[in-house]
């Protein structure tokens, strides 16, 4: 079977996933996610008409010219890999704007069909395209489609197949302006008297594409003897055009001129016949949602609207998880004879994935959410009302969602920066995400804070402690701009987008691959590093303790205190000997100076398995066991003996900005795109909590 | 004058881009140039952003950024 490799181009917003599934249908064979650092290509390949069709979907982008990441891919993926065919997907109500990327791709010189997206939307607006006049003027083949209404969609794949087999290429009549025309002019008589021939091009195409500084070709002709006489010439042509157009940036120039055929394309192919219902209602939606007073308070409801959602809604499933997983534990436990055997599996592996898994309906909840905001075309209006605010600690508008996902779990944060298209941005905001204090750390500041501060006091003081931690947040995002990301701010020019329902499919997929790639990349990563940290805390055994201790625990029998007073004893003990309470003890010197005993050292270190693990372990070392929680009073008893007041503060303070949760460090390493990205991030944090942290404590003591 | 100086509702059309490479690219890809015409659709509060409507496209953008294109106004 003959393969087709066909690449989808197009800016962003036309629609062109959809297009491909609209493709595709049901006879999608895979498809398969290959990310690279910030952007990604999807892949994916279907029967049709005897042919294998395999579809590469390009990131959206403007140009294939510019600076961006996504257009980086893009170009280098148009100019380097093999490929048969280009769709270049058109928003059919923005011809103007979309057809200057078709104007870069032409150059490219591949055998290309484009596809009018949105028929259905533009015949709504009352606007009529001249199809055959833009096959006309732009020479390639031109078919009118709507994924949504599935009309076109076969058309489009048969002039796929037939440009695929066709061997003529056809020419374009794009017409520059007159000044540029004349030289071309000029230049292509001289070419032609000459006799000068490169490739397949004509004279007309290798004058404009000399005029316009190709640096392929510039390559190509830079040695040949005809430049001799053509490059005063050259020069002359280049000044008459450069007065014409006030500046002498070829760069500017060209996109001058592209504007300019795209404006005449426009005016000679579509006509609009009154009726702008979309483009009014946009209008009129923006004028609401926009508006300087009541804009943002409308956006923060939203926002808390969809906190809400996530965090209540998504608690009851993640309670039935839990419960699931620890029956599951249970279960599975009756039926390993073998102790070790059954602590790695129950204690290790399916509490380790239990941990996991546990954050799926937040998750999916909150991408819901996104999805909608970013379908609708909501995001972009967000990242113009907040980006004022936002960008004068350094950061873009957009972060502020991740930033307030974070005070819920920052693991959906860290996934949620993806709507950052600017790498420096996304990277900053990864970096002071943890910052934001997540509801995992509320049960460590709720038994400080109720210890130490007394109940009435308590509410004002968590209340401070995010304050603090936020503040601190938007502080180092500062600094990480004037000292770590340096350089030019990336501008904020957006595209505003339509507003549009939102398409159900889109949001199932993206929210099914989001989902997908979490358990499966966390999922992994984090079943070993939960084994890692069950055999540092079981192991080696104390099988002197054990015995000494089951001895002990006999002579009490019957009285109940006592048998729960010595188990405690032995875990605290057991706990001691263990590998992790030897590395508790061996990091006591970095902690001394902070005020912090081993335990507080201990439990520090296991607060990088899970946030929540920290109350109990302080539980465990202060032997009053491990089924505590925060409102636990003879653990605020033990801490208020045992902790002094600058110990404590500055222990909330540690808390507050320490690396966050295992299950969280794995995805922070995901998004920022690498692990070295994990070690800066232990660095940054820890010397930051470590600074802060001292300073209280010296200023308390 | 400056594009930033305009307020809600005005129209322009655009004389000379002064910004470095990066956003001149940017701009020119969305097809704002010299000659387009425009009309100042919402400015944010305080007028840190400001939405501009350029040959049907909406656009977003920061008033120093805005700063560096000059218009007249129409």
């Amino acid at each position: 079977m003959d393969k087709i490799k066909v690449v989808l181009a197009g800016q962003p917003n036309v629609g062109k996933s959809m297009l491909i599934n609209a493709m595709s249908g049901s006879n999608s064979l895979k498809v398969g996610n290959f990310s690279g650092v910030t952007v990604e290509k999807t892949e994916l390949s279907f029967h049709h008409d005897s042919h294998t069709l395999e579809m590469v979907d390009l990131p959206g982008t403007y140009s294939i010219r510019g600076f961006s990441q996504e257009e980086k891919v893009a170009h280098t993926y148009l100019l380097n890999e093999e490929y048969d065919v280009i769709i270049n997907v058109l928003d059919s109500t923005h011809l103007q704007r979309n057809l200057l990327l078709t104007l870069e791709l032409l150059k490219l010189n591949k055998k290309m069909v484009l596809a009018l997206n949105m028929a259905d939307e533009a015949k709504k607006e009352g606007l009529k395209i001249d199809v055959k006049q833009i096959e006309a003027i732009i020479g390639v083949p031109v078919i009118l489609v709507s994924a949504n209404s599935k009309e076109g969609i076969e058309d489009l794949l048969h002039k796929v197949h037939e440009e695929f087999d066709s061997q003529k290429r056809r020419n374009s009549n794009i017409v520059y302006s007159d000044p540029v025309e004349e030289e071309v002019l000029e230049l292509s008589h001289f070419m032609d008297a000459k006799g000068f021939k490169l490739r397949d091009l004509t004279s007309r195409e290798i004058a404009i594409r000399v005029l316009f500084e190709d640096k392929d070709l510039d390559k190509e002709i830079h040695n040949h003897p005809v430049m001799v006489e053509l490059q005063s010439h050259i020069v002359k042509a280049k000044e008459h055009i450069a007065t014409h157009h006030d500046t002498e940036n070829v760069a500017e120039i060209k996109a001058n001129e592209y504007i300019a055929i795209a404006r005449g394309i426009r005016m000679e192919t579509v006509q609009c016949k009154g009726l702008k219902g979309n483009e009014n209602s946009t209008k009129k939606i923006d004028d609401i949602l926009l508006n300087k007073y009541v804009g943002i308070p409308i956006f923060l409801f939203f926002m808390w609207g969809l906190f809400q959602l996530t965090f209540t809604l998504g608690a009851m499933p993640m309670d039935w998880i839990d419960a699931g997983f620890g029956a599951l534990g249970d279960l599975v436990g009756k039926f390993i004879p073998h102790e070790a055997t059954r602590s790695l599996i129950v204690d290790g592996m399916i509490a380790g994935v239990g941990a996991v898994v546990m954050f799926l309906p937040n998750i999916i909840i909150l991408y819901i959410g996104i999805a909608l905001l970013e379908t609708t075309g909501y995001m972009s209006r967000v990242a113009f009302m907040l980006d004022g605010f936002f960008h004068k600690f350094g950061l873009h508008g957009k972060s502020f969602i991740p930033l307030v996902t974070g005070f819920g779990c920052t693991v959906p944060a860290y996934m949620a920066t993806r709507t950052l298209k600017s790498e420096k941005d996304r990277l900053i905001t990864l970096f002071i995400l943890g910052f934001m204090s997540c509801g995992a750390r509320l049960p460590i500041y709720v038994l400080f804070a109720g210890a130490f501060f007394g109940a009435e006091e308590a509410g004002n003081v968590i209340f401070i402690i995010y304050i603090a931690g936020a503040l601190l947040g938007l502080i180092m995002a500062k600094v990480l701009r004037v000292v770590v990301f340096k350089g030019e701010d990336e501008p904020f020019v957006m595209e505003m987008p339509k507003y549009r329902l939102p398409s159900l499919k889109l949001i199932w997929h993206t929210v099914y691959n989001n989902a997908i790639g979490y358990l499966k990349k966390a999922g992994t990563f984090i079943l070993a590093a939960s084994m890692l940290i069950w055999f540092a805390s079981t192991y080696p055994k104390q099988p002197l303790l054990d015995q000494e201790y089951q001895a002990k625990i006999e002579q009490v029998m019957g009285d109940k205190t006592k048998v729960m007073m010595l188990k405690n004893e032995l875990k605290l003990k057991t706990l001691e000997a263990s590998y992790l309470g030897q590395i508790g003890k061996a990091s006591e010197p970095f902690f001394a100076p902070l005020g912090f005993d081993w335990k507080m050292a201990v439990a520090l270190e296991t607060g990088l398995a899970a946030k929540e693990v920290v109350v109990s372990t302080l539980g465990v070392l202060y032997a009053i066991g491990d089924e505590v929680d925060a409102e636990n009073n003879s653990l605020i008893n033990a801490l208020q003996t045992n902790v002094s007041f600058a110990s404590a503060l500055a222990f909330i303070v540690f808390v507050m900005i320490y690396l966050p949760c295992l299950a969280a460090s794995m995805v922070f390493a995901k998004e920022a795109g690498g692990y070295k990205y994990l070690v800066y991030l232990f660095f940054f944090t820890t010397v930051t909590a470590w600074v802060f942290s001292f300073i209280t404590y010296r200023i308390l003591v | 004058m400056k594009l930033s100086e305009l307020t809600k509702g005005d129209s322009a059309v655009i004389l000379k881009i002064r910004t470095h490479e990066a956003l001149k690219t940017r701009l020119l890809s969305f097809g704002v140039a010299r000659g387009s015409e425009l009309l100042v659709e919402a400015c944010s509060l305080g007028k840190q952003t400001m939405e501009v409507l350029v040959d049907g496209t909406h656009i977003g953008l920061r008033a120093n950024e805005a700063s560096l294109i000059e218009v007249e106004k129409i």
